[in-house]
């Protein structure tokens, strides 16, 4: 199945309910930021066969690795949705997230690289 | 693959092959399976109309994306918009967009409505950032007020910026302190949001600003 088809699909279902596709459940089983960056493992190209589309379309977006809100704008699925989703396939080995950062504000070193970063743009 | 043919957003000519269709921008090629980059936040916070998405996409590496988060039950609590609501009808669509740093950072900037009712998003959008701009619209100072209180509640660092529509200044920045009774420890800057420069300009400023709270903070 084509991303194009695998999207169409997926946004025809988010019409009609979009919580369907999680199962109706509203909580991902790990915490996951909104800007938590996912990318695909070697195994988990490997095991698209054991997937639901949805998922499937998950793991194939983020071969280029990106975050929760990304995915979830990209294939037209509500925050929620997509963190289900993500966290589903954390579990199944699918994909991998990077480590969540400290959950008060980033320290001076970080922020002098984040200066430095915009400083040469 | 028709969607590439289909995309008004032109001057974009990734070749990426791992992006679906619906998204306007496609995201720029990462090798696959390497270690991805840290991701670090900043809000850009304000009223409708404020530039918001302006800002966000005139330093963006892709066009701006949208995405809608749905508030909680809790949320709906607080809000007390209706009762008993189901949880998918009360959402909010906000955009966002992002900028690679370094090979191992990545920055993403979340536009955020300014107003109380959308609290539910803001302090999942806070949660961890370095910090927020706020961006006035001098004709309707009272659409600020909002965000920046809650900023000042919070302890998230923030900057004010005034975005001349037009080029035309209407409030000099003084007179934008006092209005939003802001003290001076905030900084207030004046910027283009359509202005690639002048949001660099903004966000640097604003990274200062994180650094000097996080020195300044006690023990």
């Amino acid at each position: 199945m084509s991303h194009q088809d695998l999207s169409d699909e997926l946004f025809r279902t988010r019409r009609l309910r979009p919580y369907l596709i999680t199962g109706g459940r509203t909580e991902p089983r790990i915490d996951l930021p909104i800007e938590t960056i996912v990318r695909t493992t070697p195994e988990g190209t490997a095991m698209l066969s054991t997937l639901n589309h949805e998922s499937e379309a998950v793991v194939m977006l983020c071969v280029a690795p990106q975050a929760i809100a990304e995915i979830a704008a990209r294939l037209h699925v509500p925050l929620q949705v997509a963190r289900v989703l993500v966290g589903d396939l954390v579990s199944s080995g699918h994909v991998a997230v990077n480590e969540p950062i400290a959950p008060d504000r980033p320290q001076v070193h970080l922020l002098e690289r984040v200066l430095e970063g915009l400083r040469t743009l | 693959m028709i969607w590439r043919n289909d995309r008004s957003r032109g001057g974009d000519s990734t070749t990426d092959l791992a992006t679906p269709g619906p998204s306007d921008t496609p995201a720029p090629p990462v090798a696959p399976h390497s270690a991805p980059p840290l991701p670090v936040k900043i809000v850009i916070a304000g009223g409708f109309g404020a530039g918001k998405t302006t800002a966000v996409g005139a330093i963006s590496d892709i066009a701006p994306l949208t995405t809608e988060a749905a508030m909680t039950t809790e949320s709906i609590g607080i809000d007390r918009i209706g009762s008993g609501q189901s949880k998918r009808s009360t959402t909010v669509a906000f955009d966002f967009g992002r900028v690679q740093l370094s090979t191992d950072l990545m920055l993403y900037l979340f536009g955020s409505p300014g107003q109380d009712r959308f609290r539910f998003l803001w302090d999942e959008l806070l949660k961890g950032a370095i910090g927020a701009v706020v961006l006035v619209d001098t004709t309707k100072f009272e659409e600020s007020f909002g965000a920046v209180s809650h900023l000042e509640r919070s302890g998230v660092p923030f900057v004010v910026v005034i975005n001349p529509f037009d080029g035309n200044l209407a409030h000099h920045p003084d007179a934008v302190r006092e209005a939003l009774d802001l003290p001076m420890t905030i900084p207030v800057l004046v910027a283009d949001a359509r202005d690639r420069n002048a949001v660099k300009g903004v966000l640097m400023a604003l990274v200062r600003h994180a650094m000097a709270c996080v020195t300044a903070r006690p023990g």
